[in-house]
């Protein structure tokens, strides 16, 4: 049972000699094999949440446990992708989606097996011996992504990973990992600021306002989701001009601009 | 670049430029016979010499052979100061206890001129090898170890954070994230050792060798040949760069391999 817990959860920095309270009473559940999202201004908190349940940082009350275990340090049962990528740049891509492999202590034969299953999942072909220089941002995130699902983590954990790359080519990471998700249902844990990005990946939406950082609200998308259907749509056009699509997401703009959310403070 | 880039035709022409006035204003030193032509040879005078040692020996071997003893107590003394201060400084950079244990005596003892360490050489290992390449090794190893040290503790925190997330040993840690992205600064600390070493070695030879350039200088210096002392400076000049250029192919090499 891989679920995500944040239990009690509260993250205070010292600064300047006062102290600076990032996050405050934060519960969360996130289920086996949910897809939910974070969304929420920046610096409010929603990045620390995610860098607890990887084992980056730490609460400073209560816990954050991923499949009943209490975390305390990171690994590879807690898959991150970075929005910087973070990939070796002096490892080539197979290299790359090798390396916890090895940690993990895998033969030979079934981490090549492993590898070229997601290389061929992620539209990676030809480039296994190419390095990250060489490739374009939305190649490498893809790379970042097969390295962590090559895992099989109990948890995915993303950080706005595709904040760094241009808007069409953001536009086909987000269809393509839809598709992986559907196919490779996991736990994922996903940070965005980009509503649009989280109504249209996530199970659930969990809006945080900022200043302390907390949980404004939590909304059930999937329901909605199966109910009309999205899925039937190929294109992600196809499913923002869908009525109930359209309706989610003024509902989370509205959440995120009424006054509290510490989003009009910019 | 603070300017634009010379054409290779103009950079050949200053630097012959450069070279011939050097040159010219030995050359006008010597004829003017500020001093007698033994204690300030012409330009000629020492390339004559220089040619005569490659064939004849002096105080016991040719130049060449005088050389190659030289370079093996360096490349002795650098191998030794390169096998200990790459190790040393990813593991003081990874573990900050040793860190904490390392530095303080490190520190203590990385202000002595390498020079200094010869009349410990001295006693130490008489002329053996032993000496030149202790003295070495004092001159080399510094710039290695800190080298090392700040390019490991300099890496880009989200490798790091990545490799710790994939689950790397302390040693995978160290050798397959620390080293290769401490590669740039460890390589530019290999150029600056390799100089200071090569720099070393021949004042250790002038007091606890009985072969080698610095030797040879020594000698020539007791028979007043000026000539053959310049000779061996000519000679510690154009093994020095040549140690210089290779090591600088090297830097040049992986730059472009990481595609900068």
């Amino acid at each position: 049972m891989a679920s995500i817990s944040f239990s009690g959860v509260e993250r205070v920095f010292r600064q300047n000699g006062q102290d600076f309270v990032a996050l405050k009473d934060v519960n969360l559940v996130v289920h086996d094999r949910e897809f939910v999202a974070i969304v929420g201004p920046s610096g409010c908190g929603k990045t620390t949440c995610m860098r607890m349940a990887a084992g980056l940082e730490h609460p400073s009350t209560g816990t954050v446990s991923v499949g009943d275990k209490v975390v305390t340090r990171p690994g590879p049962d807690r898959a991150v992708v970075f929005q910087a990528f973070a990939l070796f740049p002096w490892k080539t891509v197979w290299d790359n989606v090798d390396f916890g492999l090895v940690s993990l202590g895998i033969a030979p034969a079934e981490r090549k097996r492993r590898i070229e299953h997601y290389i061929g999942l992620m539209g990676l072909q030809g480039y296994e011996q190419a390095y990250p220089h060489q490739l374009s941002g939305g190649m490498q995130q893809r790379v970042a992504i097969a390295r962590a699902y090559v895992l099989d983590p109990q948890v995915l954990l993303m950080d706005e990973p595709f904040g760094a790359l241009d808007a069409q080519t953001r536009v086909v990471m987000q269809e393509e990992l839809v598709r992986l998700a559907r196919r490779h249902p996991r736990t994922v844990l996903f940070i965005t600021h980009a509503v649009e990005e989280a109504v249209y990946l996530a199970d659930r939406i969990v809006v945080m306002t900022g200043r302390p950082g907390t949980i404004r609200e939590i909304i059930d998308v999937k329901t909605i989701r199966q109910a009309e259907n999205w899925d039937q749509h190929n294109r992600i056009e196809d499913v923002m001009d869908q009525p109930s699509f359209v309706h989610l997401r003024s509902h989370v703009w509205k959440l995120l601009r009424s006054p509290g959310t510490g989003a009009d403070v910019h | 670049m603070l300017q634009a880039r010379l054409a290779p035709s103009r950079t050949a022409a200053l630097s012959a430029a450069g070279a011939a006035a050097f040159l010219g204003l030995w050359s006008v030193a010597a004829l003017a016979g500020i001093t007698s032509r033994d204690f300030l040879p012409a330009p000629w005078d020492v390339a004559e010499r220089f040619a005569q040692l490659v064939v004849e020996p002096f105080a016991g071997y040719t130049l060449l052979q005088h050389l190659l003893s030289s370079f093996q107590r360096f490349a002795t003394g650098f191998v030794l100061a390169v096998v200990v201060g790459i190790p040393l400084g990813l593991l003081m950079a990874w573990f900050r206890w040793i860190d904490r244990i390392v530095s303080p005596a490190f520190d203590a003892v990385r202000f002595v001129a390498p020079i200094a360490w010869v009349p410990f050489a001295a006693l130490w290992f008489g002329t053996g090898i032993g000496g030149p390449v202790l003295i070495i090794f004092m001159g080399a190893f510094p710039p290695v170890l800190i080298n090392t040290y700040r390019g490991a503790k300099n890496v880009d925190r989200k490798y790091v954070e990545a490799a710790q997330m994939l689950g790397a040993s302390h040693l995978r840690a160290m050798t397959q994230v620390l080293l290769p992205a401490a590669v740039p600064s460890i390589v530019a600390g290999l150029r600056i050792s390799a100089g200071l070493g090569w720099q070393s070695l021949v004042g250790a030879e002038l007091i606890v060798a009985s072969s080698g350039v610095g030797y040879l200088m020594v000698k020539g210096q007791a028979s007043v040949s000026t000539a053959t002392v310049m000779s061996g400076m000519v000679a510690i000049g154009m093994v020095g760069i040549a140690i210089d250029v290779a090591l600088r192919r090297v830097q040049q090499h992986i730059e472009t391999r990481r595609g900068h």
